[in-house]
């Protein structure tokens, strides 16, 4: 690895200092970014690590009810504590990349990241949830805008993200069987109001909604509605040696329908 | 450099890194424990893996910085002082639960971090567990095989 320099300042005011400086880089569980740094797809001049910002960590509930993450709380720690509150969501962060992995990897990272295989960003959207930063709240509509582009601005960073709870919901994914990311992953959410649908790992626009599904299962919320519609558009699907684009949209519909059979 | 202070297998150490000395290489390099391995550096294989804090750790993808202040257990912390290995060593060796030896560091450390959070696994949970620590001599059975018998179980295992 090049060398660079590296802080790991105690208080958010000073990684927020830090982070404001040229070509400066925020590191949290850095299972992604530490490889990325070896194989120098990025070589930032500087590396800020948020792992000693206490504030930054931990799973609570607030007022409306909502489940609320800290940035840095690593996904093993969302699988345990979040599991009596949002069943979904942990049994999701549970079966992000491997044990060690989970013990190290954060949820702030992940979506910050906005790796269009991700786990983390299909939660969020299809959760209507509000990404909290330093700066500003961020509806999960707005933040995610493309493959590795997110809304994000230089130097601001995710403090908390907030999960409404849906009355059920459920993430299933494909696995790409070497990498066991998602080839495809589909979240299902059932709210009140509705139902919101996010797809992973399909398309080369990152994570998005599947508005088609989310109309016909909000009129009926069972896996034939979904087995009923056509698959989406290849067009602008993944297509690579792990699968087609054509693939890829078929899993779209084979996945939803699991996800929302599997709903609880 | 900085200098970083942790506590590793029960001693204080302390050291000067680099920014970018990952905490396998402050192990390896700094501490002369070489018990931990590096297989393919890209946080896949988990022969590196080690405890920070009690938690199974990829050492290979944290910076040792980021283990200051921390309690670190690598492979060396498993035996006794006198060198009797622990149960689950010990299960490792008596169910041949290794052929070249590589990964088995890793392996023990990452089984080690399963029996404590789940001290009586089922075979598809250890095998569920070992996700992310490869073994390419093929000898997952057995692996399986020495973490069941370290749990108290003696269950047959079926064949992968």
């Amino acid at each position: 690895m090049y060398a660079f320099d590296f802080e790991r300042p105690t208080s958010l005011s000073a990684a927020l200092k830090a982070l404001g400086r040229e070509d400066a880089q925020a590191l949290a569980g850095g299972q992604t970014l530490i490889p990325t740094l070896k194989a120098r797809l990025a070589q930032p001049s500087s590396l800020v690590s948020l792992s000693a910002l206490a504030e930054l960590k931990g799973v609570r509930k607030d007022d409306a009810g909502r489940v609320c993450i800290g940035a840095t709380t690593p996904h093993a720690v969302v699988a345990r504590e979040a599991a009596g509150d949002y069943p979904a969501l942990a049994a999701l962060a549970g079966q992000i990349g491997d044990p060690a992995v989970r013990n190290r990897g954060t949820i702030g990272g992940s979506l910050a990241n906005n790796d269009p295989s991700a786990c983390y960003p299909a939660a969020a959207l299809a959760s209507n949830a509000m990404i909290v930063t330093n700066d500003r709240e961020i509806a999960a509509d707005d933040f995610f805008e493309g493959m590795f582009a997110t809304a994000l601005e230089e130097g601001e960073i995710i403090t908390e993200v907030r999960f409404p709870v849906p009355q059920a919901a459920s993430y299933l994914k494909f696995e790409q069987p070497a990498s066991r990311f998602a080839l495809v992953g589909a979240y299902v959410a059932k709210f009140a109001d509705g139902v919101r649908v996010a797809i992973t790992g399909a398309s080369e626009e990152g994570v998005f909604r599947w508005e088609a599904a989310e109309q016909a299962l909000s009129k009926d919320f069972s896996a034939e509605a979904v087995k009923a519609l056509a698959a989406p558009a290849a067009d602008g699907m993944i297509g690579d040696l792990h699968g087609s684009s054509e693939y890829r949209a078929h899993l779209v519909r084979v996945m939803t329908a699991r996800a929302v059979a599997a709903a609880r | 450099m900085t200098k970083v202070s942790m506590t590793v297998n029960g001693k204080s150490v302390s050291g000067e890194v680099e920014g970018r000395t990952l905490l396998v290489d402050f192990l390896r390099e700094g501490l002369e424990l070489t018990g931990t391995h590096v297989g393919c550096d890209t946080s896949q294989c988990g022969a590196c893996v080690v405890h920070v804090d009690g938690e199974a750790v990829k050492s290979c993808s944290i910076f040792a910085a980021e283990a200051e202040g921390a309690e670190v257990t690598t492979i060396e912390g498993m035996a006794a002082p006198d060198g009797t290995l622990s149960p689950l060593q010990q299960a490792f060796q008596d169910h041949h639960g290794l052929q070249c030896g590589f990964c088995t560091p890793g392996m023990v450390m990452s089984a080690a971090a399963l029996l404590k959070e789940n001290p009586r696994p089922t075979e598809a949970e250890v095998r569920d567990y070992l996700e992310g620590n490869l073994c390419r001599c093929t000898g997952y059975h057995n692996i399986v095989k020495a973490i069941m018998a370290a749990s108290g179980q003696e269950a047959a295992v079926a064949a992968e």
